[in-house]
């Protein structure tokens, strides 16, 4: 079982780096907001260091859901999905597994590139370390929370933005109690990362069980 | 161990694909199911893997695994899941680690492509793509093959090593419920007309 686990998340991460996949669009867009904030706020270097943070969470969310939408409309459309359903592994597992592989290929890229594109943003070395860790920790909930929206539009012919739309929302909390623990820092940092990873626990459950709700309604 | 369904309908789109279906596949045994253009065959195959809930009756293995059905089934329908993006031996290394299955090589030279694994899989032909498709059922052993039109874009090369293949899974004890308004390139135990295009 856990070896069908870490094959399906493997082939994900590779779909992902090759032709059509969506891992460096997710890094590139990530890339593009964070350079262009600095143009946006001005030359005040003071303002940017202390609003880097933010920029760098609200970059990393709309990355983390721009390259979902394909994650199982693809298997749908070449016919794969039908034999993932009839793997032998339970469907909950196989919505984890493509989930674990969507975050490993675009979600851990950028929380790697974060603390480089941090200084771009003058922050602190502090602020680099605790952004860059409420972005490890809280990244996974996004692409779970995420990982339901693509479940959900997988049925539909096209998606697009349908799934940021859907999901955004529902990100809300993972953006406040994020970005919070990465402005505060130190010990400040304690309450809202300790339920950033409640909200990725909590993510993992409800995914599982939504997600394979979701693709079991879209079967036909 | 048998396939079993009885008083078995689908309704699709609110219209009633076909009802009180009964029928019995046993080991070795083919069940050629045939009928016109949306006589529902495919229907069928998809309520048989559980693809689909009948919406009256049942069909299983008897006596029924604990695991349930998915694990049993082999479906070959009429998308192949191929990833273009990928080669032909990535594409089934990817099914083989995810069924703990056999040699991938030796399932692709049962279908006589043995030489194109290092090849794009979108570079194949229609043909070539339906074996590719056909070479996965061999990877791992399961007791039922259900085949939608198991010969669409087959060439008769094609055909006759799709019939030496279903042969040989029918004397190693296998059920097969195929699909398809070409006559079958192995003979059928059974036939089941799906009849008027309702």
């Amino acid at each position: 079982m856990i070896r069908g686990v870490a094959a399906i998340a493997a082939q994900t991460v590779r779909l992902s780096f090759r032709s059509g996949g969506g891992a460096f669009m997710a890094l590139f867009f990530f890339l593009a907001v964070v350079v262009l904030a600095p143009f946006g706020v001005g030359p005040d270097m003071k303002l940017l260091a202390r609003i880097g943070p933010a920029i760098l969470w609200i970059g990393a969310l709309l990355a983390t859901l721009l390259a979902l939408d394909r994650l199982f409309q693809e298997d749908r459309d070449d016919g794969s999905l039908d034999l993932l359903v009839l793997s032998g592994l339970p469907l909950e597992l196989v919505v984890l597994a493509k989930s674990l592989g969507h975050w490993l290929a675009t979600g851990l890229p950028l929380v790697v590139a974060a603390p480089v594109l941090g200084l771009l943003l003058g922050l602190e070395p502090a602020a680099l370390g605790w952004t860059t860790l409420s972005l490890l920790l809280g990244t996974p909930a996004l692409t779970l929370i995420g990982t339901i929206g693509a479940a959900l539009i997988a049925s539909l012919g096209r998606g697009g933005l349908l799934v940021a739309v859907l999901v955004l929302p529902f990100a809300i909390p993972v953006l406040i109690f994020g970005a919070s623990a990465a402005s505060a820092g130190g010990e400040g940092a304690g309450t809202p990362l300790i339920l950033l990873v409640s909200v990725t626990l909590a993510g993992t459950v409800v995914t599982a069980f939504g997600g394979a709700a979701a693709l079991r309604a879209g079967l036909d | 161990m048998r396939l079993l369904a009885t008083d078995l309908a689908a309704i699709r789109g609110g219209r009633r694909v076909f009802a009180g279906l009964a029928f019995t596949v046993g080991p070795g045994e083919l069940l050629a199911v045939t009928g016109p253009n949306g006589a529902g065959k495919s229907t069928l195959l998809r309520v048989i893997a559980g693809l689909l809930p009948p919406s009256g009756g049942s069909v299983g293995l008897d006596p029924a695994p604990k695991d349930g059905l998915a694990g049993q089934v082999h479906y070959l329908g009429h998308l192949d899941a191929l990833k273009p993006a990928q080669t032909v031996g990535e594409n089934l290394e990817f099914w083989r680690r995810l069924w703990s299955g056999g040699s991938v090589l030796s399932a692709l030279e049962a279908v006589g492509l043995g030489h194109l694994r290092h090849l794009s899989a979108g570079m194949l032909s229609a043909g070539q793509r339906r074996r590719v498709a056909i070479a996965r059922l061999l990877l791992s052993p399961r007791p039922v093959w259900l085949l939608d039109e198991p010969t669409a874009a087959l060439d008769a090369a094609g055909e006759e090593m799709l019939g030496g293949l279903i042969a040989r899974y029918l004397s190693s004890g296998g059920m097969v419920v195929a699909a398809t308004h070409r006559p079958l390139p192995v003979a059928a135990a059974a036939t089941l007309d799906l009849g008027r295009a309702a």
